[in-house]
């Protein structure tokens, strides 16, 4: 400390008092990354810039924006028509959601391939399931504010399911709705609560950065650092890398921002919310019906809404659900086929999500939930005590096993 | 760092060429001007800059009566100006006026006088629209706030205001209707 | 061996997993409901690059004052707005004022007084009730977004307005409701609007039902989507962008890496 790395004086006199530039230095430039990470992990920092557009252009948007049922909609269609750029910002904001779940649900997967969650991840892994359950609140209440009839009726439907809960349910729907339908209160104070839990989120990522920084990124071979050589700084390998994987990702969401803007939304909510009529088929935005089709397979209405919860709650407990002491699933070659296809499952949940719920489609959603919590709740406890797992590599600078191990590396692991 | 990745680094350093300082100027580049719709959202909007002018009837204005109309979100005062008014606008001398402008210039129909009702001073709206309002030493328009007097052609003539009353840009339509904006 | 095996079971998985993908989205873009299949028309505006034909869209606007305003309101939609197909300030300004909206005057008495190029389009009925009982109950939808606000909304619209054909012999119509074999349940409170030459239009096109159904949905497709030619053209400049910045940054980051690569 005593000799400043910085040469500019400015920045050498702030930083012996503040020292907010060596933190910089330190955990966003010489911060020592597993030199073998694969495009996978480029999705943790487009999660954030995900995250950081949604809160710029929701800032920008709440400055239009009237949280009255009676202007709520005309508000919205004035920021499309007449406020300058407001169509853009809006687009980006509405895309910007569905690329944030995209973005976030590869995020989790990569860490269910390579096992990003054992231990010593366990927190930032329960962190991170925390943000997702922040996220699902903040979409489901920003998908209301245009008060259009998907808003409506998903707002109704959503609230509704709260009054599954035995004896208190009903008082907590009127609670939630502060009236006896969803209305002008309902509406207010999801505005509130949409402007300010994007913040939270804020709070809840930087502690999953500080968790992430404890212990340094997971790899794909999923074995520790052993030391400097497997490790490369953060900048400016993992800068360009980001950048690069930042221009691919932009390239798709401004594809959709400009030509399809409204593909991933739904045309009903381009009526204006009618409290007198349902629309023939609601169906939640795209994210929530993997959940949505776990909540409408089981026959009983609390039932339903238990399991849909669960679906999530087993995330928080996966950690110790799976005894596997391997962590990627490059070495786990039963385990490896399980993963696809509980990705399969999970598509097949959203596509049944969509669909009515009738006939074939609630028989292949059971199914798909079975599958689901049998992932979960028996093959990840069970299935290290029949997998036979691969040899792990010694190191990530020597990934193929024998071949330039060193007997000095060699005698290392016998130790071990 | 261990001394290997540290050398490495300023290899590195020394590599950092044209197309690298080009990348991450292209990205630069790219992040300012989203900047630009960002900021230009809080300019007026087009249903705002729609309602910028107005239009007036003033045929039923009896001379030495004043109407505020609503203009842009501000009072603009029109006073139907008596001959004796005319003649103490105009005939005043400007030697001692703070911000001497002649009577000519700021009222093209002599008639008609159209003035933002806006204090210079600090925002506040002038008495004298009304006909028991307090009008001031000089009877045009008196700014309770601070206490700045106004004359017969909305000119400053005492207290701490810095300039005349605006006018707004405007344009007569007919005899009696005028435009303003 | 075995490696290469599971490489291939598992670029077996992703194909299957991105065939489901592609399923999945057009199934459910579709929509889950019954499916009417209505024809599927050329329009200038659709496409990446399209972009409203003027004409068609001015002509259209005929057809909304002439036909539709009668019973649709679009509430949504100023008279400064037709600026954007093609009319100057004057034209705006004589448009608006044969319309009336009713304003307070000085004394607190209701008055009404000529549009003005500032006001959104008056709407035929004063509150969505009287609408409502002026139409045997069946609400005339507001027009403003009803392209966006219908799955396929060009196509459904320009289908509906020409769908009108007599009941089959077993189909009874009640009173006050209409054949069309493209609206969902085939019975529509709407009466068929388009006949030939039912407007005269200025350019001498011929107005028939076709006709002024393509105009009509080129007019509401734009109403809709007002902002539809800027994005697009603003779209156009930020992929080249994109394009640019994801080349050089690729190239960038082989650059940069190339010494750790070579390792």
């Amino acid at each position: 400390m005593s000799k400043s790395k910085f040469k500019n004086p400015v920045v050498k006199w702030i930083d012996h008092r503040l020292p907010v530039f060596s933190f910089m230095d330190h955990e966003l430039n010489h911060y020592p990354t597993p030199k073998n990470l694969n495009y996978f992990w480029n999705f943790g920092s487009l999660a954030g810039f995900a995250l950081v557009t949604m809160i710029v252009t929701g800032i920008v948007l709440s400055m239009n924006y009237t949280a009255h049922v009676d202007y709520a909609f005309d508000s919205v269609e004035r920021i499309m028509r007449d406020v300058n750029h407001g169509w853009l910002i809006r687009y980006i904001h509405m895309n910007g959601a569905s690329f944030f779940f995209i973005v976030v649900y590869i995020h989790i997967f990569r860490g269910l391939y390579y096992g990003s969650y054992k231990a010593p991840r366990e927190l930032l892994w329960i962190l991170g399931v925390l943000i997702l359950l922040l996220m699902m609140a903040t979409a489901f209440m920003g998908y209301v504010l245009p008060w259009g009839q998907m808003s409506f009726w998903g707002a109704t439907v959503i609230t509704n399911l709260f009054s599954a809960i035995p004896l208190v349910g009903e008082s907590i729907v009127t609670w939630l709705w502060g009236g006896f339908s969803v209305d002008n209160s309902t509406l207010n104070r999801f505005f509130s609560l949409h402007f300010v839990l994007p913040f939270v989120i804020v709070g809840v990522v930087i502690l999953h950065l500080v968790a992430l920084h404890r212990f340094g990124s997971n790899n794909p071979i999923g074995i520790d650092v052993k030391g400097t050589q497997d490790t490369i700084p953060f900048s400016p390998y993992y800068t360009i890398k980001d950048l690069f994987g930042l221009s691919v990702f932009l390239s798709f969401f401004a594809a959709a921002v400009f030509f399809f803007p409204n593909f991933m939304g739904h045309p009903d909510n381009y009526i204006e919310a009618n409290p007198m009529v349902t629309p023939a088929h609601i169906v939640p935005e795209w994210y929530f019906l993997p959940f949505y089709a776990i909540l409408r397979a089981i026959p009983d209405k609390l039932g339903g809404v238990l399991f849909m919860f669960g679906a999530i709650a087993v995330l928080f407990i996966l950690p110790w659900l799976d005894r596997s002491s391997v962590r990627s699933s490059q070495f786990r070659p039963i385990y490896k086929i399980f993963f696809w296809i509980l990705l399969l499952d999970c598509i097949l949940l959203g596509y049944l999500g969509a669909m009515p719920a009738e006939g074939i489609y609630v028989i292949l959603s059971r199914i798909a939930t079975a599958y689901y919590f049998f992932h979960f709740l028996i093959l990840f406890p069970l299935l290290p005590f029949i997998e036979k797992t691969k040899p792990l590599p010694f190191s990530i600078s020597e990934p193929i096993l024998g071949g330039a191990a060193t007997a000095s590396a060699m005698a290392t692991r016998e130790k071990k | 760092m261990s001394t290997k990745s540290s050398s490495k680094e300023i290899k590195n350093e020394g590599k950092r060429d044209f197309l690298i300082i080009s990348t991450y100027a292209m990205a630069g580049i790219g992040a300012a001007s989203v900047a630009w719709p960002l900021i230009d959202q809080m300019n007026p909007a087009a249903d705002t800059l729609a309602l910028a002018s107005t239009e007036v009837d003033l045929s039923s204005l009896e001379e030495g009566q004043a109407i505020t109309v609503t203009w842009r979100g501000k009072p603009v005062f029109v006073r139907h100006r008596t001959p004796k008014e005319i003649k103490s606008a105009k005939e005043v001398s400007l030697d001692d006026m703070r911000h001497p402008e002649t009577d000519e210039e700021r009222v093209p129909n002599e008639k008609f006088i159209v003035l933002v009702g806006v204090c210079t001073h600090l925002g506040c709206v002038p008495l004298g629209q009304k006909s028991g309002d307090v009008k001031g030493l000089y009877g045009g328009w008196f700014c309770p706030c601070h206490g700045s007097h106004y004359d017969h052609s909305g000119r400053i003539r005492k207290g701490p205001a810095p300039t005349n009353l605006e006018v707004p840009s405007y344009k007569f339509l007919s005899e009696n209707v005028i435009k303003i904006g | 061996m075995i490696k290469y095996s599971s490489k291939l079971f598992s670029n077996g998985i992703l194909k299957l997993f991105l065939s489901l993908i592609i399923i999945c989205f057009s199934s459910v873009s579709y929509g889950a409901g019954e499916k009417i299949n209505y024809p599927q028309l050329n329009w200038s505006f659709s496409g990446i690059l399209g972009t409203f034909d003027r004409a068609s869209q001015q002509r259209g606007l005929q057809v909304y004052k002439e036909v539709c305003s009668g019973c649709h309101g679009m509430r949504l939609l100023a008279y400064r707005n037709l600026k954007a197909i093609g009319y100057n300030e004057d034209e705006i300004k004589a448009f608006a004022s044969e319309n009336s909206v009713s304003t307070i005057n000085d004394d607190g008495e209701v008055i009404e007084r000529p549009a003005r190029p500032s006001d959104k389009f008056v709407s035929p009925y004063p509150n969505d009730k009287a609408a409502r009982s002026a139409n045997g109950g069946a609400y005339p939808p507001d027009l403003s977004l009803i392209v966006k606000a219908r799955p396929d909304g060009a196509n459904y619209l320009h289908a509906l307005l020409t769908g009108y054909i007599d009941a089959p012999a077993d189909k009874k119509v009640p009173d006050g409701m209409y054949y069309n074999k493209y609206y969902s349940g085939n019975l529509i409170g709407m009466p068929q609007p388009l006949y030939d030459d039912g407007v005269v239009y200025a350019d001498g096109t011929k107005a028939t039902p076709d006709q002024m159904a393509k105009d009509v949905t080129a007019f509401l497709a734009w109403a809709s989507e007002p902002e539809m030619e800027d994005r697009k053209r603003l779209g156009v400049s930020v992929m080249l962008f994109l394009l640019l910045l994801t080349t050089l940054s690729y190239f960038a980051m082989k650059q940069i890496w190339a010494p750790i690569k070579k390792q």
